[in-house]
């Protein structure tokens, strides 16, 4: 029989992958796609707890969630454009031109 | 009943967080996409199983659609550079893992803590039949003013995104 921990301790396998993703590596595409990750579990927690208390409130958040995910893709993966017009390259350690 | 779902539970999120793991972990940029695609659809059928259709299908379109085409396009574009080898950042790589699993050990304490305090309830055993009039009901009624400020935070994002990478003349 399956209970609440099995999503949540599923959603925490893919959150904490995502993290690993973002904090690891240098190419600022697979950090957004880790980013997508994240939001992703979060997503399987809302629907789980969702189903929990027998309440679509968690969906409509989820469906929320997914918004900010489209939005935050859109955005950063132009910014990134715009970064690669400027350097010639996506590596997280070229983007230092703030530092001196 | 219950049997068939346990095991596709347990089939769907072992496909989930291998393919998580694996893109976390490949080196080549396009096989990370692919996993990455695989770890959504994955959950897509948790989803299911979960018995949300509606997001199962808003997942699918969403995520392995609309998310997935603009990462692609933007591989296709910019992956000029070489494979990434251990540089500058070799020595940090292995802080931030050892950080980001700590995380997660974190919260799988809490996790544990918190079964045992909470006592949560066992899952209802379904939901509504009308999942996706149910989800448009809450979201129309309850969620309308969340709902408006989430489609001018999207026009927002779209302008956004055609003036960041539009070439300068």
């Amino acid at each position: 029989m399956l209970s609440i921990e099995h999503y949540l301790v599923l959603s925490l396998a893919l959150f904490t992958a995502g993290v690993v993703g973002v904090l690891t590596r240098r190419n600022l595409i697979v950090m957004l796609m880790s980013i997508e990750l994240i939001l992703n579990a979060v997503n399987i927690n809302l629907v789980a707890f969702s189903r929990l208390h027998g309440s679509v409130d968690g969906q409509a958040f989820a469906i929320f969630v997914m918004v900010d995910a489209a939005a935050e893709t859109v955005v950063g993966l132009s910014i990134l454009l715009a970064f690669f017009r400027h350097s010639e390259t996506v590596r997280a350690d070229k983007m230092d031109f703030l530092k001196w | 009943v219950i049997l068939l779902n346990t095991v596709l539970f347990y089939f769907l999120s072992t496909i989930a967080v291998g393919s998580a793991i694996l893109m976390v972990t490949r080196r080549n940029i396009v096989h990370a996409a692919i996993f990455l695609m695989t770890a959504l659809l994955a959950t897509a059928g948790i989803f299911l199983q979960l018995q949300s259709e509606f997001l199962f299908i808003a997942q699918v379109f969403l995520y392995a659609g609309g998310i997935m085409v603009p990462f692609a396009l933007v591989i296709m574009l910019l992956n000029r550079d070489p494979p990434a080898r251990p540089a500058r950042f070799s020595r940090q790589h292995t802080r931030a893992a050892t950080l980001g699993l700590a995380l997660g050990a974190q919260i799988l304490f809490a996790v544990f803590v918190g079964r045992t305090s909470l006592r949560l309830p066992a899952l209802q055993a379904s939901l509504s039949p009308r999942n996706t009039e149910a989800v448009g009901d809450a979201l129309f009624h309850q969620f309308v003013v969340p709902f408006e400020i989430a489609s001018v935070l999207l026009l927002v994002a779209m302008i956004g995104a055609v003036v960041t990478a539009k070439a300068r003349a």
